[in-house]
């Protein structure tokens, strides 16, 4: 029988690592992701799970220990937000290159200068070609789903690659939401203990990682990781239809709303589509057939099926938290409209610049963006930062 | 440890050979990689001036000097890169570095 709680969406975090039964978790805390390590390192201290919680000095060495203790083959999770994702940066190709299905929550933070704790996307966009698996969530039911199916998928052996579940700073890690939660079995179940490797790190049977890489074998490496990748896709998809007829949620690369008539169609990830979806209602309410697709997966990025959901459309409003200084607009905006660059009809494709360091992004603003795309007003550098006071 | 002395690996695999992030499943397979290609100063040892100390063995950052027990010392020249630490520390000035030149 399926239970109803009230939990923090950090602690429904929490929760589904513990009922994952993690061999390892090694972090160090950092706002606003402090809550999930926080009640994990109860759970160990009440003696409710079962696993090393080894406090480290930096979100570098978090990485680095869980890259060690993956490699022995157990399963471990760490979560980080903003200046600790930077920092473990370079630890993330390592992770994603030695193919550890590690699981790591990030609470999307801004990445400074100025010294923000408030959340946009701008710190997993700056790593977004880390190798990672990529998943982004908007509540708390959702997060627990995510982090639940991505110790499944990353230990896949069609996949075994490291995933990331990204939900808002403090918009969605601070909030108390309902959610309904696996029973242990169901998990266990779902997700048993993780399978012996082929490869891992053990005395007895000594393997080298990471060796030197000498220019005639680092090509071949990088592609097996791109295929690696790539193939996920499947895997992702295979998870999340056994997850659905367990739980009853369905999930999939990206989630429509109000979509099959629609003209325009406001595109973005996490906390803000639930401000969105309050903005598409209005404007149907004004008979404007404006509709919203909140994209689930960015790495591997569903090209394929994004096109074919939206090409009906006459325009599409990307809403990126965070932008490249310097290039074309946000990068879930490059990503778009590369997706439709071979087709000879394809919607207009805008892009805008929103919500960055914590700036809430209204329902009337929403509404403004859709409409100005709607009405097909001309915009100058095809996206625009918003929110910007002259 | 017992070694074969065989090298399994296909030094240049396909993306599908490779083994999975390229681990190298095998251990010691430095063994087969012969770094005296490296080279282009070669350590001589004048045995008559060696005193059998031993530093050059200590000091050698590749393992490539053999040290016996009467004393007397031998370079590996299949891992020696030249790279001349051993002349450098050699108390007795018993190694010259000589250039490897095409004969």
């Amino acid at each position: 029988m399926a239970k109803r709680i009230a939990l923090e969406c950090s602690h429904a975090i929490s929760l589904a690592v513990k009922l994952a039964n993690v061999d390892v978790i090694a972090a160090y805390p950092i706002t606003p992701q402090t809550h999930i390590v926080e009640r994990l390192s109860e759970y160990v201290a009440d003696g409710e799970l079962d696993a090393e919680y080894i406090n480290v000095e930096s979100e570098h060495s978090a990485m680095s220990a869980c890259i060690g203790a993956s490699a022995v083959g157990a399963r471990c999770f760490t979560a980080t937000a903003g200046q600790g994702l930077a920092l473990m940066h370079e630890m993330l190709f390592i992770a994603a290159g030695n193919r550890l299905p590690i699981v790591m929550a990030v609470a999307n933070r801004c990445l400074s200068p100025n010294l923000s704790i408030w959340g946009d996307q701008s710190d997993m966009m700056a790593s977004k070609d880390c190798g990672w698996i990529q998943m982004y969530g908007e509540n708390a039911q959702e997060v627990f789903d995510l982090t639940l199916q991505a110790f499944r998928i990353a230990e896949d052996e069609r996949v075994l690659l490291p995933v990331a579940v990204n939900f808002d700073g403090f918009y969605v890690t601070h909030v108390i939401e309902s959610l309904t939660v696996l029973e242990q079995e169901e998990v266990n179940r779902f997700l048993p203990p993780r399978r012996k490797a082929k490869y891992t790190l053990h005395p007895d049977n000594p393997t080298t990682w990471g060796p030197i890489g000498l220019p005639d074998i680092q090509t071949e490496l990088k592609y097996q990781l791109e295929k690696a990748i790539q193939n996920s896709k499947k895997v992702i998809k295979e998870v999340w239809r056994e997850y659905g007829e367990i739980s009853g949620r369905y999930y999939d690369v990206f989630e429509p709303y109000r979509l099959e008539d629609a003209e325009v169609a406001i595109l973005m990830m996490g906390g803000h589509c639930g401000t969105a979806r309050i903005a598409v209602d209005r404007l149907r309410e004004k008979g404007l057939k404006v509709g919203l697709i909140k994209l689930r997966l960015f790495r591997p990025f569903p090209f394929e099926e994004l096109v074919e959901a939206t090409k009906h459309l006459k325009a599409l409003a990307v809403v990126d938290k965070a932008f490249s200084p310097g290039g074309f607009g946000g990068p879930i905006f490059s990503e778009v409209r590369s997706a439709f660059y071979d087709l000879d009809v394809k919607p207009r494709i805008v892009g805008f610049i929103a919500g960055l360091g914590g700036r809430d992004i209204r329902v009337d603003e929403f509404m403004g963006l859709a409409e100005k795309v709607l009405r097909g007003e001309k915009i100058e550098k095809n996206y625009v930062f918003l929110q910007v006071r002259e | 440890m017992s070694q074969k002395n065989e090298f399994k690996l296909n030094p240049k695999p396909s993306w599908k050979e490779l083994p999975i992030a390229s681990i190298i499943p095998q251990p010691s397979t430095s063994r087969f990689y012969l770094t005296g290609d490296w080279r282009s100063f070669r350590p001589v040892i004048d045995k008559d001036k060696c005193v059998g100390c031993g530093l050059c063995w200590s000091y050698c950052p590749d393992a490539a000097i053999k040290w016996f027990e009467d004393g007397s010392v031998e370079v590996d020249l299949n891992y020696c890169k030249g790279c001349g630490v051993c002349a450098e520390e050699c108390p007795a000035k018993a190694i010259t570095m000589v250039e490897e030149v095409e004969e």
